[in-house]
């Protein structure tokens, strides 16, 4: 038996099950209601105008032409706009971005809100915004990692990462025998979650309730209530469900503001949906980054230096430099260890956490780094990686809480067949003719914790309730987590009763960092085991319950019964304690965080390998990826399905960022050439194929009470890089850059 | 704006009668002006797919039709499927492999693969792969809405056999 039982007695059965997720059903039949769904009487359309430059002012709005337009109801311009308490420049609380809400003329990015209009319709506000037509004095933008000089960014912060070092840097270069200096760049990706954002806002005196998706549900409400001066008890949100987030809802932007303020303004309830075009604006993106990977070994293929430098694109009023070269702490056992992190501010909004912030882009470039010094010591790239295998944390030597990675790679090249791949490139070929590549990668994420609360509740029928404030974002938290809930009360899922969702509920966390699972999931647990607690209380100090006597310690919860631990046939239904005690329900609390000593005792990751094959045409060039095995640790597994959904997920952003997406910029406009699903590429059903994920068993007995990890964005990593080498592998071309495409094959053939 | 039309529309059975301005979207007919809110915007430009009706026995993106152009036709929504307490075979087996995350895409998925069913009950993988490609899936499900409908395909031609 593993620790972890021993640490969480009453883990019972629900857990580790592939159950069917509790909101299948609605999302099979339409039912669920999404933010935009909502349609309460009296509803005014709120639609937003977008700049059309970069960099400038807005010198003309022809506010009269929009309002004469049937059906407009108001137009909101920096001249008319009604305060808000809190500025929109200014940086109050955890996770607040600068942002836009008509607080003056002033451009500072295409597509930015430079007023809203409010009519009866859609397409009479759709219409009114299009009468707005602005006339701006334009400036000419700054573009491109090579639009400024670079900065560099304090260390410490959401956002703000600095520079790391372990050991000596210029000593580890001096002692390499052998070593590649490489750059890189990914470009700017957009969020895109098939939702767009939308809210419907609706005022009762000064409370307001929002229909909007959320990805930190309570958080937002002091941080609504921050712009709108009143109290966080005084914002309702609802956010049942969320068509996708990735980190673009957990971080509040101009255009809801706006409409709430609209709302406010009109005494009308307001519904705000944002289109296409406009996810590429205020609601953050990835920056584009440059990375330079210097890799020294020694003549035994070890490395000496891990020295990773990466440039990020950031906008001109705020600061998020994409945490890229944090990618090369925590891997592989260099002799020394460097990550620095540079800025560039260009006319572009400001960049925020997309799914896995950092690493997706850090790991592109180093395992495709990694996969070039291989080459060049002429050994394997899975070898040299397992030469290099950390057994504690690089620079900071810390042990892992666990690290079931040499089993990942075990696992996942047994499953691929890598033994016996050749060293040298364009070696394969199918029997069609095409090229054949293999290339793999590391996959590794932190597993923080946030900060959780949670409350149980067990009812005198015996059934229980359980409440917190998660959001499910499609990762299919209100699955996972009722079932980590069922079983701290020891009761089977369908006796309990989940709430979650709304921002009356407990506080959940922010879900995001592939950390609610775990953060939410712990509070859960600790309110479920203290109300079995307050249950047993009863059962043991009654004299006329058969676990009279039985001592606190001595019970177990199962299936709605408490039972003697030492004797099985003394046991009691909690509906006849809860019943004998009077009838009221028993409660619990609990919360859950990591305290500052279990962060500093272990380093704490997930790990896997990801394992490529491509094809790609020797004449036209046209890649596939056929083959796609990844094999992740990460702790407990709660759902096998939801995990290996999330993971392929994660896997197949992977390809996304590989082969499909990328943002482009007109450098002379400053705008996006390709916003919209047209022109910006994501993968469709027919891009994906043998994809097989792997969960490789990890008991952690450290990184929190359950021994979760999270698997929401770990799929990425690794895998891009894979794919990366893949192709070098097929062709001998090495594309230095992502997404990788035709034309790149074509000149370096 | 020029005049209103009188349209008539049959959703899901039901006959709709209404005033809509030429510029009206049939998406936003449905959503804003019926409540029927399972077909979802995610693009307005015919990409994504989250929009899929089926309209006069095609599958169609709501968001590039007018609804004046709809007029007088028969348009089946998620709605008109199934429902929580009756699923069709295509639902239940979404929601039994898993064939959604965020559940955004999903009515739109499900339309579209009703249509791609009743065209080609018998699907390959790759039939279902290229026959879905116009719907897309941020999250990403593809494998287990793959999965999904060919367990939804078998089971329907199960069905059929033994009615046979
Ligand atoms: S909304 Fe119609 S295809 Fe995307
Ligand atoms: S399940 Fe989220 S977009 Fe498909």
């Amino acid at each position: 038996m593993s620790d972890i039982l021993a640490l969480a007695p009453r883990f019972g059965s629900n857990s580790g099950q592939s159950l069917t997720r509790r909101d299948g059903v609605a999302k099979v039949t339409g039912t669920a209601t999404f933010a935009a769904d909502n349609h309460p009487d009296g509803l005014l359309y709120a639609v937003y105008v977008p700049a059309t430059i970069a960099r400038g002012t807005v010198t003309h709005l022809d506010v009269a032409a929009a309002k004469a337009h049937p059906g407009v109801v108001e137009v909101i311009t920096p001249e008319n706009r009604p305060p808000l308490a809190g500025d929109p420049d200014s940086k109050p609380f955890m996770f607040a971005f600068r942002f836009e809400a008509l607080q003056n003329n002033t451009v500072r990015y295409a597509n930015q809100p430079i007023a809203l209009v409010l009519a009866e319709t859609f397409e009479a506000a759709t219409e009114g915004a299009r009468l707005l037509n602005p006339l701006y004095d334009a400036q000419q933008p700054r573009m491109g990692l090579d639009g400024d000089a670079p900065f560099t960014p304090e260390s410490g912060g959401l956002g703000l990462p600095g520079t790391t070092v372990h050991g000596d840097i210029d000593a580890g270069h001096a002692a390499s025998a052998q070593d590649i200096d490489v750059t890189y760049e990914t470009p700017e990706q957009y969020h895109n979650a098939m939702e767009t954002h939308a809210v419907v806002a609706q005022w009762n005196g000064d409370h307001v309730t929002l229909d909007i998706p959320s990805q930190a549900i309570v958080m937002q409400r002091g941080a609504f209530g921050y712009y709108f001066g009143i109290p966080p008890e005084n914002v309702t949100i609802r956010s049942p469900y969320l068509g996708g987030g990735f980190g673009s809802k957990a971080i509040i932007n101009g255009p809801q503001i706006l409409a709430i303020l609209a709302a406010r303004m009109t005494g009308r309830p307001v519904k705000l949906m944002l289109s296409r075009d406009q996810m590429f604006g205020p609601s953050g993106h990835r920056g584009a980054t440059r990375q330079r990977l210097r890799i020294g070994i020694d003549t035994d293929h070890r490395m000496t230096v891990l020295d990773h430098n990466s440039l990020a694109t950031t906008s001109t009023f705020d600061t998020f430099v994409e945490s890229a070269a944090n990618a090369s702490q925590g891997l592989y056992a260099a002799g020394a260890l460097r990550s620095a992190h540079q800025g560039v501010r260009i006319d572009a909004g400001t960049p925020g956490p997309v799914r896995a912030p950092g690493e997706a882009p850090g790991s592109a470039a180093l395992e495709c780094a990694m996969d070039e010094m291989a080459y060049k010591a002429g050994i394997d790239p899975l070898e040299f990686r397992l030469k290099n295998y950390a057994e504690t944390e690089p620079g900071t030597g810390k042990p892992y809480s666990s690290k079931a990675l040499r089993d990942c790679y075990a696992q996942g090249a047994a499953r691929f067949g890598w033994a016996g791949r050749p060293l040298a490139p364009r070696q394969m070929t199918d029997e069609n003719g095409m090229l054949v590549g293999w290339g793999m990668g590391t996959a590794l994420f932190a597993a923080p914790m946030f900060a959780a609360q949670a409350r149980a509740v067990l009812r005198p029928d015996g059934t229980g309730l359980v409440e917190t404030a998660a959001s499910d974002m499609g990762q299919g938290a209100w699955t996972a987590l009722a079932q980590i809930a069922a079983d701290s009360l020891g009761l089977p899922m369908d006796r309990i009763e989940f709430r979650s969702g709304t921002s009356d509920l407990p506080d959940a966390g922010i879900a995001g960092g592939s950390a609610h699972t775990a953060t939410a999931g712990g509070a859960l647990h600790a309110a479920g085991t203290d109300a079995i607690r307050r249950l047993a209380e009863l059962a043991t100090g009654d004299p006329d319950s058969p676990l009279y006597g039985a001592g606190n310690a001595g019970v177990i919860a199962r299936d709605g019964r408490l039972h003697a631990r030492d004797d099985d046939t003394r046991s009691e239904s909690f509906a006849d304690i809860i019943t004998r005690a009077g009838g009221a329900e028993v409660e619990g609390k609990g919360s859950a965080s990591r305290t500052a000593e279990a962060s500093a005792a272990h380093a704490m990751y997930s790990h896997g390998a990801v394992f490529a094959e491509v094809k790609v045409d020797p004449d036209l060039f046209q890649i596939r990826v056929t083959r796609l095995v990844g094999a992740f640790a990460a702790g407990r597994i709660i759902n096998p399905k939801l995990t290996e959904s999330q993971l392929m997920g994660g896997m197949i952003w992977g390809i996304s960022f590989a082969l499909h997406e990328e943002a482009r910029f007109d450098q002379r406009t400053g705008r996006i050439m390709n916003a919209d699903l047209a022109g910006y590429h994501i993968p469709v059903n027919a891009d994906v194929s043998g994809l097989e994920v792997i969960t490789v068993h990890e008991d952690d007995p450290h990184v929190n009470p359950l021994g979760i990890k999270g698997v929401g964005e770990i799929g990425i990593t690794g895998t891009v890089g894979a794919i990366g080498n893949a192709i070098w592998h097929a062709t001998g071309t090495r594309v230095r850059h992502f997404p990788i495409r035709i034309p790149d094959l074509l000149t370096g053939a | 704006m020029s005049k209103k039309m009188q349209i008539t529309l049959t959703v899901n059975g039901e006959t709709q009668e209404l005033l809509a301005e030429p510029r009206e979207l049939l998406i936003y007919v449905l959503r804003e002006r019926l409540n029927i809110t399972g077909p979802h915007v995610g693009c307005e430009t015919s990409h994504c797919g989250a929009c899929t009706v089926t309209m006069d026995g095609k599958s169609v993106k709501s968001c590039t039709v007018f609804a004046a152009q709809a007029n007088g036709a028969e348009i089946t929504t998620i709605e008109g499927i199934g429902s929580p307490d009756s699923l069709h075979v295509l639902q239940n087996a979404f929601r039994e492999h898993h064939g959604l995350q965020c559940g955004f895409c999903t009515p739109g998925m499900i339309t579209r693969a009703t249509k791609l069913l009743e065209d080609n009950p018998n699907p390959t993988e790759e039939d279902v792969r290229f026959g879905m490609a116009g719907n897309l899936c941020r999250c990403t499900g593809y494998q287990n809405i793959v999965k999904s409908v060919l367990a939804a395909a078998t089971e329907l031609s199960a069905a059929k056999e033994a009615a046979e």
